[in-house]
């Protein structure tokens, strides 16, 4: 159908031009005109206190007790099931979250501006490993973390990142592919090339050592810290595609631990969902699949733009860390995703694909005609809430979101 | 069909036989273990065998 293939292609072009720059560093409350007092952002598609999942529910309480709006978790949890706090998706407002995603005002977000169509997105700055809000953590320790991040780490890192200008993304993408990131499970080489385009800035602009040197070692330490500006660089990316009239493009893929939310670019805002599916890998000593939430996050807006499970065949490591199988399987995630996807990333190549470009455009009705769904790449919380990770794995999004959109496409066209 | 040398389908049968198996891959080791020589295609009808689906997909440009 020559209007789908145009629009499609379009849509495709859109992504594709993208030229995300990192640009700054932010309070949340000054990004989000309509970002309230006890109001909180979460990821995935909309849901009610009611069906949150139990890291999702143990991050809200948290961050109720961040924010000040209660003076402990227990208070916290009985203001939300009151229903005292509002409720919406990181999407709405221009934003993304790893895991449970959660978004208030004070946080400090990373700034990624796309200069080719200028759109801007936000993201908040990566924890860290072990107990942290983005798996559920919520004690003490997670939240002294989250007022250092807010009140030391951001400002600094803020500042440096204003003095150079802004750091290209789609390099260090296409420098982290060629060592072995997959942008989503692992972004080791882009967390260091970051840190080593960055640092001489935040050497620049510090004015005490003791703190520079504090900052530049949780950088350093964090082998997962470029996953959140990859993410926004997603979001910032894809955004430009959407409400192209015919378009079948996915634009966002996202969970909330309890539903899978997809959006297509020919049908604007406009969520289609269905039960989000339990993680297949390998877990932490001591854990098991019976710990296991099912997953979440904002963090599959990277699979949207062709990374994390797409670009398997680069990470090969990865393979073996999730429980997908042998690294000399990791080719076979990526070419089966493009079988899914209208075009490669002539930008973002794999070596070890014979330099080809990451399967990229998702376009819902192969996934529907070939019944092959995109894979995630993903962390594993515990169903609890406050105990944090306990593996990672790979999920699938369910078939049914795109069947749903397919027939939603076929309605807003007419076609029967 | 037939001709002198009986129905064709019997002499197909009668040589070395070499098989392409397209869709169920639980064929394909019945057959090795038989020493027959055999390549897999993975193949699925269109949305999973839904026919409504598929003619819908069909008239949006699958």
């Amino acid at each position: 159908m020559k209007l789908i293939e145009d629009a499609n292609q379009q849509a495709l072009a859109r992504i594709l031009e993208g030229e995300p720059r990192l640009i700054d560093i932010v309070p949340a409350s000054q990004l989000m005109k309509g970002l309230r007092d006890r109001m909180i952002l979460h990821a995935g598609p909309p849901i009610t206190w009611e069906r949150m999942c139990g890291p999702m529910r143990g991050a809200v309480a948290g961050a109720i007790v961040f924010e000040g709006w209660a003076q402990d978790l227990r208070s916290a949890t009985e203001l939300a099931a009151s229903g005292g706090i509002e409720f919406h998706p990181n999407h709405h407002f221009g934003a993304v979250g790893p895991m449970t995603g959660m978004t208030t005002k004070s946080m400090p977000l990373f700034v990624v501006e796309n200069a080719r169509f200028s759109n801007r997105a936000y993201c908040a700055i990566n924890e860290g490993l072990g107990k942290v809000m983005r798996f559920g953590g919520n004690d003490a320790s997670v939240l002294k973390r989250l007022a250092w991040l807010r009140d030391v780490f951001g400002p600094v890192l803020g500042k440096a990142i204003r003095a150079s200008g802004g750091v290209d993304l789609k390099s260090i993408i296409a420098r982290g592919l060629s060592m072995g990131d997959e942008m989503h499970q692992r972004n080791l080489a882009c967390s260091s090339i970051f840190l080593r385009e960055i640092a001489p800035w935040m050497a620049r602009t510090s004015v005490d050592n003791a703190t520079l040197a504090e900052c530049l070692a949780f950088i350093g330490q964090n082998d997962q810290f470029f996953l959140n500006i990859a993410m926004a660089m997603g979001k910032v990316m894809t955004d430009p595609a959407n409400g192209i009239r015919g378009s079948t493009i996915v634009t966002t893929m996202c969970r909330n631990g309890t539903d899978f939310g997809i959006r297509v670019s020919g049908l604007g805002e406009r969520w289609f969902t269905a039960p989000v599916e339990m993680p297949e890998g390998l877990y932490f000593a001591g854990y098991s699949e019976k710990d296991a939430n099912p997953d979440m996050g904002d963090s599959a807006i990277v699979e949207t733009i062709g990374l994390g499970g797409f670009a398997m065949a680069a990470a090969p490591a990865v393979a073996g860390f999730i429980g997908a199988g042998a690294p000399s399987e990791a080719g076979n995630f990526t070419r089966s995703m493009g079988e899914i996807t209208v075009a490669q990333n002539p930008e973002w190549s794999i070596a070890a694909m014979d330099f080809a470009g990451v399967p990229t455009g998702i376009d819902i009705r192969l996934v529907v005609d070939s019944g092959i769904v995109p894979v995630i790449n993903t962390g594993i919380a515990h169903r609890e809430p406050g105990i944090g990770q306990v593996g990672a794995g790979v999920v699938k999004a369910p078939l049914a979101c795109f069947q749903q959109a397919v027939r939603a496409v076929a309605s807003d066209l007419g076609v029967s | 069909m037939t001709d002198q040398n009986g129905p064709q389908y019997q002499r197909l049968l009668a040589g070395k036989v070499e098989v392409v198996n397209v869709g169920l891959e639980g064929f394909v080791k019945d057959l090795h273990d038989c020493g027959i020589g055999v390549v897999h295609v993975d193949w699925k009808p269109s949305a999973g065998g839904d026919p409504q689906m598929a003619a819908l997909l069909a008239k949006l440009g699958v």
